[in-house]
């Protein structure tokens, strides 16, 4: 594995197409992240940082531009990897939290954190689990239910449940929508923490100004473009 | 940890009533189809040891004669008509013949039988022959009477059993004031003979006033004999009609294949019921994860991951369905017997419905296979759910 494994973006685009309207999501964004960055993605709703991160996970394609993971082209010129090729990249490289926690409700804690050695285990992860979850401190809620924890803890066995394959990348999409404000503050530290764990690399998208704030470079997007300049977002004043 | 079959077990045990339902249905498939699978197998067997067990292929009667005792007894024992005894030498010098027996069928309205009084069927029968024909009806005490004139009977099983008598008790033929000593008692052979009196053909000639005549001719015929031959041989006897067992076999099968036709649709409709329920039970489940679906394939799951994962889904409601179905089948086989017994216009004494362990297979696989094909398309279609589809219907 790579120990230095980098995010290059060059012209990232992705074009929606509603009827005969053309929407540009993502618009020729161009960024590189390095390993071990903590990295938030901000702006206006609609912006298109959901889009983006998307592509940058390699959840989705873009329409146009280039993508590279240390120097391996995953996505160029809007040429697509098949589908099977890119499960492959991401299950190497990216660990993904969401808003929602989608937790199975009739797995306990532990079970929902394992889930994902039923389909791809990397060798030697499952030794890591328990330390994983002592370090989210879910680890004694191990055999409740999901219905039996509150919010800010099923967050953190999503999270827990994203980092069981040792991903070099994690990334949250408004990982804190749908918590209040001390569960977020605490999610915040938390991926803090994660980040300086082995190196892990954070994205994280967020409204929230709290953990915008946390990360060591914020990246402001408005209509699909990186905004620089002088109102620019500036991570140690939060920007949301 | 916890592994793909956990996984599939859980996800269904989310909508439990759902899951529950799906498994009622396919439950509900299997039964039909094991039950009809059984009857169809028992009942042609039934008819055709009810037809070995006469004795005799081929019957001849008086045209117009009841040649059954069910028969004479829907009749109210009335119908009756009556062949010269002659006629059973002038067969019995027929070529093809092994064996002829001569018969005497009669019923008598008994008052003191039952709460209401009821028909009692007397079956006067050759000593010297019928026993030698019928080797199917075994003794539980006694034995067969010898002389054709003696005042003995022997009683079927349940003949026996509702006039309470044993061998050496006396009986009384209602309506004429005879009396005959029991001579021998059957074992229960299940079959019409369990409710007959057998009398020595003499005495009920005698007794019912009805001398050198007869109801009924059962004709033995050689094993190597063209038995369509003879029968068009017998048809040219004058006022005589021909009872070929073969015959009323065929009649009686085809009678019953209108039923079967009938209760086959229902049981495949029943089955497409229950795939329709599956497709939908499966979908819906697949709808209403796509989202979820997509965080799987985030974490790792390839699309023929999720493939086996709802199949597997679909295979468990199936089989689990399949198993109950087949084991309430197995457990109701009786009641579905009596049913059946209700429906159908004729049915043999044996055992109707017959279910072995190759049925119970041979169903429970088909379920499986049902299942295995209704999973297929569900499965295909959380199989292409794309990561994206979880993340993007969550923006909107
Ligand atoms: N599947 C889609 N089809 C068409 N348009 C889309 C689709 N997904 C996103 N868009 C559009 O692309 C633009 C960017 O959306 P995106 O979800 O990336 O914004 P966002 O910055 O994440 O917003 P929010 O902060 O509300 O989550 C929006 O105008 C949105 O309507
Ligand atoms: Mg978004």
């Amino acid at each position: 594995m790579n120990n230095q494994l980098s995010i290059k973006a060059e012209g990232l685009t992705k074009v929606y197409r509603r009827g005969s309207e053309e929407i540009r999501a993502v618009d020729g964004v161009s960024l590189e992240i390095n390993q071990g960055e903590f990295v938030s993605f901000v702006g206006p709703s609609g912006s298109g940082k959901t889009t983006l991160v998307n592509i940058l996970g390699c959840l989705d394609n873009p329409t146009a531009g280039k993508l590279e993971l240390s120097g391996r082209s995953v996505f160029d010129q809007g040429q697509a990897q098949g589908e099977a090729e890119l499960t492959r990249v991401r299950r190497e490289t990216f660990g993904y939290v969401f808003q929602k926690f989608y937790l199975i409700p009739t797995l306990t804690v532990y079970e929902n954190v394992v889930l994902p050695f039923t389909f791809y285990r990397k060798p030697g992860a499952e030794k890591g689990v328990d330390e994983i979850l002592k370090m989210l401190g879910i680890d004694n809620r191990k055999h409740h239910l999901p219905g039996q924890i509150s919010g800010g803890e099923m967050q953190r066995v999503a999270i827990a449940r994203a980092l069981v394959n040792k991903p070099r990348i994690l990334l949250a999409d408004e990982p804190t929508g749908n918590l209040d404000t001390r569960r977020s503050s605490e999610i915040g530290v938390l991926l803090g923490e994660l980040n300086k764990w082995e190196g892990l690399t954070v994205i994280v998208v967020t409204h929230n100004v709290d953990l915008a704030k946390m990360a060591h470079r914020a990246i402001e997007l408005r209509d699909g473009r990186i905004h620089t300049g002088p109102d620019a977002c500036q991570p140690e004043q939060g920007c949301a | 940890m916890i592994n793909i079959f956990q996984v599939a077990y859980k996800n269904l045990l989310r909508k439990r009533s759902r899951s529950g339902l799906t498994i009622v249905g396919i439950a509900l498939a299997a039964w039909v189809l094991v039950s009809l699978l059984g009857f169809n197998q028992g009942y042609e067997a039934s008819l055709n040891s009810d037809i070995d067990n006469l004795g005799f292929q081929v019957l001849v009667t008086a045209k117009g004669c009841p040649y059954e005792a069910a028969t004479l007894m829907l009749k109210g024992g009335t119908g009756l008509r009556y062949l010269p005894a002659a006629i059973a030498d002038s067969i019995a010098g027929q070529p093809e013949v092994d064996a002829v027996t001569p018969m005497l069928m009669q019923a008598v309205f008994d008052p003191n039988k039952g709460e209401s009084g009821s028909l009692s069927a007397f079956l006067g029968v050759d000593a010297a022959t019928f026993p030698g024909m019928k080797t199917v009806l075994e003794f539980k005490q006694g034995r067969w009477f010898t002389d054709n004139d003696a005042l003995e009977a022997v009683m079927g099983y349940e003949a026996a059993e509702l006039e309470s008598r044993e061998v050496g008790d006396k009986y009384l033929i209602p309506e004429n004031e005879v009396e005959v000593t029991v001579v021998g008692v059957l074992k229960r052979s299940g079959t019409q003979d369990d409710g007959t009196i057998f009398l020595p053909i003499g005495t009920v000639q005698k007794v019912f006033d009805r001398p050198g005549e007869l109801t009924g001719i059962g004709i033995k015929v050689r094993k190597d004999a063209d038995i369509a031959a003879f029968e068009e041989r017998m048809y040219q006897l004058p006022d005589v009609q021909v009872v070929s067992l073969a015959q009323v076999k065929q009649t009686i099968m085809s009678l019953v294949s209108t039923a079967k036709v009938m209760v086959f649709s229902i049981a495949l409709i029943a089955i497409l019921i229950a795939v329709v329920g599956v497709i939908n039970t499966i979908l819906m489940s697949v709808m209403e994860r796509l989202q979820e679906i997509g965080i799987l394939k985030s974490m790792g799951a390839m699309a023929s991951d999720i493939f086996q994962l709802i199949w597997l889904e679909t295979l468990m409601l199936c089989v689990t369905g399949g198993a109950i179905g087949t084991a309430l089948a197995v457990a109701t086989a009786k009641i579905t017997e009596l049913l059946i017994r209700r429906l159908l216009p004729y049915t043999p004494t044996g055992g109707l419905v017959r279910i072995d362990p190759p049925l119970v297979l041979l169903t429970f696989g088909v379920v499986t296979a049902i299942g295995l094909l209704a999973g297929v398309y569900p499965s295909w279609r959380a199989g292409r759910v794309r990561p994206i589809e979880a993340i993007r219907s969550e923006t909107e």
